[in-house]
Formats: C-alpha cells, sequence, structure tokens
C-alpha cells in the first residue's frame, strides 16, 4: 500500500502533464472527425504519443491495416527497449501475471520515472505510478475533442511543446549531476539532429531514427561509463 | 472503420510493450548491456525532444524560447507540470508579441 502510494504521488506531475498533451490530441482527433468518445476510447487503450498522432493521421487518409501496424510497430518499439530496461530493477518478487498488467502504462514518462528511482520497482508501485496518467490522459484526450473549437489557435499551439517541455524536466536533473548522463543526452542530441537535417539519413522514418539515436548513444555510453545504477551505489 | 484501427494499435503495441517484460525475467548479467540499458531512459527522450521540439509549436522561434525555459527550469529541477506550463507559457507570450 505504501508502495502504491508513492507510485501514485510520483504519478502527478506526469498525469498533469498528460492531461494538456492529451487535450491537444482530442482537438486533433476532433478535427479528423472523429468523436471525443471514440477518440478518449483510441486513448485509453493505446496510451501511446506519437503512435496516436499517426494513427489518426493514417486513419485520415484511409491506409490499410498492415500500413497503421507497421507505422505502430516501427513508432513504439522504443517501448521494446524501455520494457527490457525495466526488466533489471523489477523487484524480484514481481511474478508474470503481474508484468502482464503493468505492461499496459510502461509509457516514455513513467517508465523513465520508474527506472531513474534508486530502489527495485514493485507491482504496487507501478500501478500506483501507471492508472491516474492513463485517466488523465484519457479523459484529457475527451476534454480536447469537447473544446474543439472553443479554444483559440494561440492556445492550442502553444500547448503543443507540452509534452516535449516534460522530456526536458525528466533528463535535464540527472544530466547536470552526471558527466555521463550528459555525454549520452549530447551524443543524443548530435545524432538525433544529424537524422532530421541530413540528406539520406534524413529518409529514415522518424520512429526508426529514435531506436538508432538511442541504441548508439546509449551504446557508445555503456562503452565509456559505468552503469548510471552503479555510479549511484545501489 | 476506427473501431477496427483502434483494435490493430492497441494490440500492436501492448504486444511491444509486453513481451520483453514476460520474455526476460531473468538478471541479465553481462556488464555491458546493463550500463547500456542504464542510459537508455535519457538517449531516447533527447532523440525525441531534439530538433523535433523546434517545430511543435506555429514558429521555430517561439518553440526555441519555451524550450530555453524549459532548460533552464529542467536545470533547476522544477517538476514536470512546471516546466511543461512554463514552456506553454512562454510560447505564448512569443506568440502574441509575433515571434
Amino acid at each position: 500500500m505504501k508502495s502504491f502510494i508513492q507510485g501514485l504521488k510520483d504519478s502527478i506531475p506526469i498525469a498533469i502533464g498528460y492531461f494538456s498533451v492529451s487535450f491537444t490530441f482530442g482537438i486533433m482527433a476532433a478535427g479528423f472527425g472523429i468523436s471525443p468518445l471514440t477518440a478518449g476510447a483510441l486513448s485509453l487503450f493505446n496510451v501511446t504519443s506519437a503512435g496516436q498522432f499517426a494513427g489518426i493521421t493514417l486513419f485520415a487518409v484511409g491506409s490499410s491495416y498492415f500500413e497503421l501496424f507497421v507505422t505502430q510497430l516501427v513508432i513504439n518499439l522504443r517501448y521494446a527497449l524501455m520494457s527490457l530496461t525495466l526488466t533489471q530493477k523489477l523487484a524480484p518478487e514481481v511474478t508474470v501475471a503481474q508484468r502482464f498488467v503493468m505492461a499496459y502504462g510502461v509509457t516514455d514518462e513513467i517508465f523513465a520515472v520508474a527506472v531513474t528511482k534508486d530502489r527495485p520497482v514493485t507491482f504496487p508501485y507501478m500501478l500506483g505510478l501507471e492508472w491516474f496518467p492513463i485517466l488523465s490522459w484519457t479523459l484529457g484526450t475527451v476534454a480536447g475533442g469537447v473544446a474543439n473549437n472553443l479554444l483559440p489557435a494561440s492556445i492550442q499551439s502553444a500547448l503543443g511543446i507540452a509534452l516535449y517541455g516534460m522530456f526536458v524536466a525528466i533528463v535535464l536533473p540527472p544530466a547536470s549531476e552526471s558527466f555521463s548522463v550528459l555525454f549520452v543526452v549530447i551524443l543524443a542530441v548530435i545524432l538525433s539532429c544529424a537524422f532530421y537535417y541530413l540528406p539520406v539519413l534524413n529518409a529514415v522514418s522518424s520512429g526508426f531514427s529514435i531506436i538508432i539515436c538511442t541504441v548508439v548513444s546509449a551504446g557508445i555510453g555503456a562503452l565509456l561509463f559505468p552503469a548510471r545504477f552503479e555510479e549511484q551505489g545501489s | 472503420m476506427i473501431y477496427t484501427y483502434i483494435l490493430v494499435m492497441a494490440a500492436t503495441t501492448y504486444l511491444i510493450r509486453m513481451l520483453p517484460l514476460v520474455i526476460f525475467r531473468k538478471e541479465i548479467k553481462n556488464k555491458y548491456i546493463i550500463r547500456f540499458l542504464s542510459y537508455v531512459p535519457f538517449a531516447c527522450l533527447t532523440a525525441m525532444t531534439v530538433p523535433s521540439i523546434f517545430y511543435s509549436t506555429g514558429t521555430v522561434l517561439s518553440a526555441a524560447l519555451g524550450f530555453a525555459v524549459a532548460i533552464i527550469l529542467g536545470y533547476r529541477k522544477k517538476s514536470l507540470p512546471v516546466v511543461a506550463l512554463f514552456a506553454c507559457l512562454t510560447v505564448f507570450i512569443a506568440q502574441l508579441l509575433g515571434l
């Protein structure tokens, strides 16, 4: 119970951030003619940011289910890497059935908050961490769909940066304290910009480029420095 | 049909998240892989943020200002919603000023 409540506490900032991001998603879905409740169901069953934005864009242009499957696979493959990382932080008593349940809510932010803790991750902690952001993600989508035309374009546009603001808030504190993390972050910035701006490299889809940048910069960091967990002595 | 779309998306995404968690149940012994995994969260979130953040609002300049504010507040260890909110506010004001 104690770790459930700790998870819930840790999840509050994520849940607040999710509301504003999913609000934007709800507005976009409404623009494609998807009802607020349907968009809310989409958010509830997927709980992915980039994947959902890509998914409704494909829906809007009438893509095939196969295209949809491949796009989701590529954009969301980073979650496999996150789930794999999470396995190494799980407390030994976590059962297989519990793994099936907690897998549902492995998002970028929930994963990052869970694995950057010094303690092993328990099942109650993950439940506490997951349910409120998922609820907030769903309700924010419905609210965005309902508010669609009520919100001025300038506010809609400003909300676009909310998700990235959360990413910055997760990455910066450890990067400012640990040289190895800072090194990996700078490497990821350079690689990611190369994949965005350089010819040939920019032909790689954004989903694959995220995975390549992650694997290469974390891989080089691992060659040069000890593990972040070891550094912290836990 | 939108509901089939939702189903295909949800199933694909859940499998991606669930399979590694259920398959890899032992502690990984290889030191290099452990180090690698410890850097994954930072590498991944950074690659998702830069340079996409610059194109997340109406103008590159407003987004760059929002990013700068987020970096300063993140460096000072402000919480997630505070950083996100001030980044949004900065963008909003920058756009009001026509930047």
